[in-house]
């Protein structure tokens, strides 16, 4: 299984990327961490012509947190690193916790979240967890700079708003309240295999006890990473507890339409995103 | 298509070897291929048995999922780095002495995946090391005895420290 | 002789070569001038082929050759090696598409090209047109015949019989209990990490054809391809390397055995073709893919009586070497060690557009377990009775052994289970696993998990196949080398058989070095089969090794002329009652004379095979919520008659159960109705890793030592591997009583538990 023939190009800084990208007509394809790009090249389901390395690129590896507590991810930090840098397990520990269930340490080493966002398997946990955290994700063409909502930016199965010639430069998520309530789920055939179902769920909890904001979002279940709004609207101004976190998981999946593939059928996926929805309130509530 | 060749230079297993290398090899294939290196196995060219597994800049990665251009400039561990003088390392003793192996194919990235590890965490608990190798699949061992090897050498590379 | 390595653990002395990155597997290997292959395979399970056109391929630069079956002569099928049924003959395999394509992976034409990079290139730029033709892909559309897979046959049933013992009718006309069920075992395969790999070196002139990478049965292989070469057989020599794992499926005759050497023979170069693992998926044999439907009459307290049942075996498109004995075996291990006289079966072996079938570990007695005892155990709850109970109850007990089995596969009538102690084995079995705790808190929730402990007999043979040879020889430096023609797939056979020959040498294992498989070490040889090494081999090792001790003697009575009953030997020399010679001595004194001192031993087991047998025990414990199965603890019991090497036993029996954890929970070759391989990488065909692994507990018993061979072993290959199924499938069963779902079929994957768990309101 050998990849078909392509340019190599090895830029060393954003606009000799956004160059190259320009200058390379309309087969040009990043390279991030290659953890799914050149599986796909190298079973020839992706031939581009022209292949931009991105791993030269020093200003994309940065992680800052600014001083209102936002966390600035550049686009080529390893996801190894998201998994063991302690400040991103101080800063954000949802995002560290859902990185140990991605694939397995070698892959870990190489894949990028830039990488992992630009790809979009719905399945995989990157997707899950900035949309959970109501990220904003920067890109920039030869022409403009832009942002965009997590929520506007997953689109399909490996479909994003990402455009022709686009580069994803950071993610930014907000500032994560040190008090918040926060779980990860999934359920995989093995461990570090894709989720058949994955949930991240948060909470905050107001002065009165009640839980003023929530995020349940599910990956694995359909197209793209999805919030199960039905299963929030049950949290909201509600006190935490068993009985409340029972309503919202069988709320979850009001409005989905879950997908089947060989692994697990759209039923299993229904079913088991309610019990995910439901321990991850459970266990969240246990570890504040 | 053009045709791109590039001239790469790494140092792998101390040593630093130059070749060229069209951009789509990849640096399993050029290991082998270009630099003689055949104790780095391909198993499914796609990133998931690990049999390829290598040590690039201190980090264990698949061989097959980079091309060999990318290399260029890094220092490599391949499975033929790891004894020293000749001699078996302790942690490849503590996998002969533990029979964890058979036909051997997995055997290299089992061996770099855990030489990487022990390094990041030279006193690892059983389930951790459970953990650590999962991502390289045995066919023959069923794995309970590369564990006990890897925790074995963790014991031998304490004691070898001591001393 | 004292006795120093039989039966130790002493460590492998594979592995100092293993553990440097210094094993030689085929792609390793790098011959001068040495070309590449790559093969254009079927994407359609079943359609004509209208036309190939490879003019754009040819033009590539750096491409060799590029041909399909019309650039060849009359094409060769790959030959039955085992289990020739009559019907077979009809269903075999030419090397190479022709007209036709049967499943998906079916080689169509061939590409030989400098480097496998521009080999694949080549690939993308043929142009192939097919009419695609409705695909079979159960085993009901194959027996309607509605569509044809061999149209030329006006079948797609390869053949069909029935085996029996006793009367079955009588049996289950006076039953107080009878129940039937319908099991499915899904499809899956050895996949060793290994693939597969060939170099072929053909020189016409000589002419010589050697074949690097082949395994298994080199000799056999060897008869077949210099036929199918129109070479002599001194003319083809099979060559073997480090080998990455067998498991059944590596070194049969396959397509590329035939393709390698005539892409060679064609560009004049050496070419080698190494196996991707998107082609090792659809083109290394499958197997396990059987339907059993399966009834046992008892009476009313749970005594068997008799068994009756129907094997479907789907083979795929072609019926290859060894694919009948995978259902034929399923058939014959059915009644498995239990006392049941009444036995029929109806076995029928089925066509369809998916990859041939062959053997995989424990072949056919993998799925015979699962059913038999699924069934045994849904015997015990409808009759309210302890499974393990029941089992002793009806396992042949050591005075009823040896017992004719009767003819269960047709031509074999001979077959006989071997003296030993199935209940013992249990016994034991059920005390490691702890079992009467257990016994009455199946369905137990212990921390959001439904628990069972599931239990499972076996009965095994091993050894079968012809003849093995063994030649050690002794150089005048003093090594010794041994050569068989038995192969290594892994398994340690360069240490087993060292063993064995220091012994009977008495001298230091490490002057030993044993090379093994390769045609060119010795005139004939057996192959390695059916857990076979130990027990053929080995025994092949001793004979030799004890003829060359009577060389050595005959040697020093000449060099010291005198009667040899004067001398004795011992300590890898011979002694008078002064004097001393060396084997070393001895072979540089052979020298002078222009002869070596060597010998030659072979084993006959005369196809009398050997039974190895036990228990497994499996502790589930089981998400209700999510259907995932967690094995906690798993234990087996194996009577192997006497170990080599423990702990090489060990490895074997603790490799095997997760690769039959593997087979039960995860691996699957999934099709979908037009016949394509749904599960084409590794992301989608699970295998068995490090996570979520039970604690093994691995007992080996040597308390029934074959009387077979002197030496008392029996195989000890696949003991691990064949009731997997079996005691996880009851112990997940047990776990989930309350629920009364059915168990029966695999692999047990957490959306079909859930699937049967909604059903019935969970």
């Amino acid at each position: 299984m050998k990849p078909a023939k392509f340019k190599y190009l090895y830029p060393s800084t954003i606009e000799e990327t956004l160059e190259c990208a320009f200058d390379h007509g309309e087969d040009v394809r990043f390279l991030a961490g290659g953890q799914s790009l050149v599986p796909m090249m190298n079973f020839r389901v992706a031939t581009p012509e022209v292949l931009v390395d991105l791993n030269g690129i020093r200003e994309l590896q940065k992680i800052l947190i600014d001083d209102t507590g936002n966390i600035h991810i550049g686009a080529m930090t390893r996801t190894r690193t998201l998994e063991t840098d302690n400040s991103i397990g101080t800063a954000n520990p949802l995002l560290a916790e859902a990185t140990k269930h991605i694939a397995h340490v070698q892959i870990r080493n190489r894949g990028t979240i830039g990488g992992s966002l630009a790809h979009a398997d719905p399945a995989a946990e990157l997707p899950g967890i900035i949309l959970a955290c109501d990220a904003e994700i920067y890109l920039q063409s030869p022409t403009r700079s832009r942002s965009v909502a997590a929520k506007d930016f997953f689109q399909g199965v490996f479909v994003t708003d990402i455009a022709q010639k686009e580069l994803l430069i950071k993610v930014v998520m907000p500032a994560w309240p040190v008090e918040r309530f926060w779980a990860f789920l999934e359920v995989a055939r093995r461990e570090g295999d894709f989720a058949l179902v994955g949930v991240a769920s948060w909470f905050d909890v107001d002065k009165s006890g009640r839980i003023s904001d929530a995020r349940v979002v599910a990956i694995g279940v359909s197209d793209r990473p999805v919030r199960l709004k039905g299963a929030e609207a049950q949290l909201s101004d509600q006190l935490p507890n068993s009985e409340t976190f029972e309503r919202a998981s069988k709320a979850a999946n009001s409005g989905i339409t879950p997908t089947h593939d060989i692994h697990a059928s759209a039923e299993y996926r229904r079913e088991v995103s309610e019990v995910l929805v439901r321990r991850t309130l459970n266990e969240a509530w246990k570890r504040g | 298509m053009m045709e791109t060749v590039h001239k790469i230079k790494l140092t792998v297993n101390d040593t630093l070897r130059e070749f060229t290398a069209e951009a789509r090899m990849t640096l399993a294939d050029c290991l082998r291929e270009k630099l003689d290196l055949t104790g780095t196995h391909l198993g499914c060219e796609h990133g998931v048995c690990g049999a390829c597994t290598v040590i690039v800049d201190g980090k264990s990665i698949r061989s097959c999922l980079m091309f060999a251009v990318q290399a260029n400039g890094s220092t490599v561990t391949t499975v033929e780095g790891l004894a020293e003088n000749g001699i078996l390392s302790p942690l490849q003793e503590a996998f002969r002495d533990n029979y964890a192996l058979q036909c051997g194919f997995c055997t290299p990235g089992m061996l770099t995946t855990a030489d990487a590890f022990l390094k990041e965490n030279p006193s690892p608990s059983r389930s951790e090391v459970e953990s650590a190798i999962s991502g390289n699949i045995c066919r023959c061992t069923g794995y309970i005895s590369i564990v006990d090897a890897i925790l074995d050498a963790a014991t031998r590379l304490a004691e070898k420290g001591d001393k | 002789m004292k006795h120093s390595y039989i039966g130790e653990a002493i460590t492998r002395i594979e592995d100092e070569r293993l553990l440097s990155g210094k094993g030689k597997y085929i792609d390793d290997l790098k011959l001068p001038g040495m070309a590449a292959m790559a093969i254009f395979r079927s994407p359609h399970a079943h359609a004509y082929i209208n036309n190939i056109d490879i003019s754009q391929a040819l033009e590539v630069k750096g491409v060799l050759d590029v041909f399909c079956a019309d650039h060849l002569d009359a094409l060769p099928s790959i030959p039955l090696r085992l289990a020739p049924f009559p019907g077979f003959e009809r269903y075999l395999q030419k090397p190479i598409a022709v007209n036709k394509v049967r499943y998906v992976g079916e080689p169509i034409a061939v590409v030989v090209a400098e480097n496998r990079y521009i080999a694949e290139d080549a690939l993308d730029l043929l142009s192939v047109e097919f009419t695609a033709l409705p695909a079979i892909t159960t085993v009901d559309q194959a027996i309607s015949g509605k569509n044809l897979i061999h149209e030329e046959t006006g079948e797609n049933i390869a053949t069909h019989y029935t085996v029996s013992r006793g009367n079955s009718d009588y049996a289950f006309a006076n039953a107080g209990y009878t129940r039937k069920e319908r099991f499915v075992t899904n499809r899956h395969g050895a996949v060793p990490l290994e693939t597969r790999g060939l170099i072929a070196e053909f020189d016409p002139v000589k002419p010589l054809l050697r074949l690097h990478g082949a395994t298994k049965v080199n000799f056999f292989n060897r008869r077949h391809l210099s036929d199918a070469f129109r070479l002599k057989e001194e003319e083809v020599e099979l060559i073997e390397t480090d080998v990455g794992g067998g498991f059944g499926a590596r070194g049969e005759l396959y397509p590329e055995e035939y393709l390698v050497p005539m892409a060679s023979r064609r560009v004049g170069r050496p070419v080698k073709w190494i196996e991707d693992r998107r082609e090792n998926l659809s083109a290394m044999n499958h197997s396990r893919d059987i339907i059993v439907e399966i009834e046992i009459a008892a009476t009313k307290t749970g005594k068997l009586l008799g068994m009756r049942g129907t094997v479907l075996g789907d083979m795929g498109a072609y019926v290859r070497t060894n694919g009948g004995v995978v259902p034929s075996k399923a058939a014959q291990f059915l009644p498995g060690p239990y006392r049941i006289e009444a036995f029929s079966c109806d076995v029928q072996f089925l066509i369809t557009n998916k990859t041939p079938v062959g053997t995989y570990r424990g072949p056919g007695r993998f799925e015979a377990n699962f059913c038999r005892e699924r069934m045994i155990d849904l015997m015990a709850a409808d009759l309210d009775l302890d499974p393990a109970a029941v089992r002793i109850e009806n396992l042949m007990t050591p005075s009823e052994l040896p017992y004719r089995i009767g003819e269960l596969v047709p031509g074999d009538p001979d077959a006989t289970f071997d003296e030993g102690d199935h209940p013992g084995a249990l016994k034991r079995l059920l005390e490691e696993a702890d079992y009467d705790k257990w016994k009455n808190r199946q369905g137990e929730i212990i921390d959001g998990h439904a628990y069972g402990l599931g239990i499972a007999c076996f009965i095994e043979s091993s050894a079968a196949g012809p003849p093995e040879s063994a030649v050690v020889s002794v150089a005048p430096n003093g090594s010794i080398e041994v050569k068989t023609g038995a192969s290594s797939v892994g398994q340690g056979t360069e240490t087993g058989l060292a063993q064995i020959c220091a012994d009977y040498l008495d001298i230091d294992i490490k002057r030993i070095i044993v090379r093994h498989g390769s045609t060119t070490l010795l005139p004939s040889g057996g192959g390695t089969f059916h857990s076979r090494n130990t027990v053929m081999a080995g025994n092949a090792t001793r004979i030799a090794s004890e003829t060359l001790k009577q060389r050595a003697i005959e040697l020093a009575a000449l060099r010291w002329n005198c009667p040899t009953n004067d001398l004795i030997y011992i300590n890898g020399s011979v002694q008078n009652t002064t004097d001393v010679l060396s084997l070393e001595e001895l072979a540089a004194f052979a020298a002078t004379r222009h002869e070596t001192l060597s010998a030659t031993g072979t084993f006959d087991n005369e196809k009398k095979l050997s039974y190895s047998y036990g228990a497994h025990a499996a502790l589930a414990a089981i998400d209700l919520e999510t259907g995932v199965v967690v094995i906690k603890k798993y234990f087996l019991t194996e009577e192997i008659g006497r170990a080599l090497n423990p702990a090489l036993v060990q490895g074997q029996a603790v490799g095997g159960v997760v690769q039959g954890l593997g087979g039960t929970l995860l691996d699957h070759m999934i099709y979908d109705e037009n016949g394509q391989l749904l599960t084409g990488s590794f992301a989608d065909y699970l295998l068995p890793t490090s996570s979520n692994l039970p604690e093994i507990t691995a007992i080996t018993l040597e308390e029934s030592p074959s009387k077979l061979n002197p030496m008392g072993f029996k195989g000890a290959g696949e003991g691990g591997i064949v009731a997997v199924a079996a005691a996880v499938g009851n112990a997940v069963a047990l776990a989930l009583k309350p629920y009364n779902i059915a168990i029966t079929e695999l692999p047990l994957t957490p959306d079909r538990l859930r699937a049967s768990l909604r059903k019935t309101g969970n």
